[in-house]
């Protein structure tokens, strides 16, 4: 039966005010069933507060042969990370 | 009401969890799907979890040292007090489904009713244990339409399990003796209140996954005085292999 069904991706938001993470991939029939699926395999021991579901093919993937000209031309460029700027304590999860 | 007969109606509610969850983790590593195994095994513990409780409450009012893991795994057959429902095997999935869903909408009744209960640690017990039922309930429902409005097998099976199981559900609303002591201390569920919605619901949930609610009116009943099916000796020894072969064996 498994063979039949569509791979989901799934997200899920470890605690509020966090941004939901992928977690890993799962087999089910329909989108409610993603989701039932993803609590029992992703949430059972307290990891999350919601999920989210979507099906693996409306995933558009960068090609990892287009790389070089993707991601290296940025390797070079530091001027671009705000690393000179002091951050107050107070600001979490930059 | 005496301490033994609160532990009779204790066994009458934990024993259903017990063995359900035994049969349940008999599915560990062999369920359909990845998907589905682990929801099967989560249902288990779940269930396992209650047992837990209830019998630690048991052990107390006994109060002759017996432990949670003594009434668990050292009683004899005839001393469970589970529903014959429960012990019946898993045929195939459709019947695992059926069973599930047969019993948890029993179950979400019976806790929505206990947290009620003048008995605070049974009271506190059932609050905590609605919200696992309550999963348990959607799971097994969304599971009961799937079959039953999927493909022409899968219809089939799931008719069949129904077909075969309906003849368990009317046992869930007997009255033992110890039943009606604890309902008439405050204690208890009174079962009867709960038989019109628990058909209602079930009738609604079959109707949508269309498949036809048998029109038996004979019905099995027995565990609850302690005679089971011929299934359930086969299932102890599983249970108590352990504990029976080796003695105070502790993990």
């Amino acid at each position: 039966m498994k063979n039949n069904w569509p791979l989901w991706e799934v997200f899920v938001r470890s605690k509020n005010g966090l941004e939901h993470r992928h977690f890993g991939s799962l087999h089910a029939a329909d989108a409610e069933m993603a989701l039932e699926n993803a609590r029992d395999v992703y949430t059972r021991r307290n990891e999350g507060v919601s999920i989210w579901v979507v099906e693996s093919k409306h995933i558009t993937a960068s090609n990892p042969e287009n790389n070089g000209e993707l991601f290296e031309p940025a390797q070079d460029k530091v001027y671009r990370h705000p690393t000179f700027y002091s951050l107050p304590d107070e600001v979490k999860h930059m | 009401m005496k301490n033994e007969n609160i532990i009779q109606y204790i066994y009458g509610i934990a024993d259903n969890a017990l063995i359900l969850g035994q049969r349940l983790s008999e599915l560990c590593g062999h369920g359909p799907s990845l998907e589905t195994d682990i929801a099967l095994t989560n249902m288990a513990l779940d269930l396992l979890g209650q047992t837990r409780s209830y019998y630690q409450y048991a052990a107390q009012l006994s109060g002759d040292g017996k432990t949670e893991d003594d009434i668990a795994f050292l009683r004899i057959e005839r001393q469970y007090k589970n529903v014959l429902l429960v012990e019946q095997p898993n045929r195939h999935f459709g019947y695992v489904i059926a069973r599930q869903f047969f019993y948890d909408v029993f179950h979400l009744f019976l806790l929505q009713e206990l947290q009620h209960s003048k008995d605070e640690i049974l009271s506190a017990i059932a609050k905590k244990a609605i919200k696992e039922v309550s999963y348990h309930q959607r799971f097994s429902s969304d599971w009961i339409k799937r079959l039953g409005d999927g493909t022409k097998e899968s219809h089939q099976k799931i008719q069949e399990a129904v077909d075969d199981l309906w003849g368990f559900t009317d046992e869930l609303f007997h009255m033992t003796e110890d039943d009606l002591l604890a309902f008439n201390s405050g204690i208890g569920v009174d079962l009867s209140k709960i038989k019109d919605a628990y058909y209602q619901k079930i009738k609604e949930v079959l109707e949508e996954a269309t498949i036809t609610p048998p029109e038996t009116k004979w019905f099995q009943k027995g565990g609850k005085q302690g005679i089971h099916s011929e299934h359930m000796g086969y299932l102890l020894a599983d249970l108590q292999y352990m504990q029976r072969t080796y003695p105070n064996m502790k993990w």
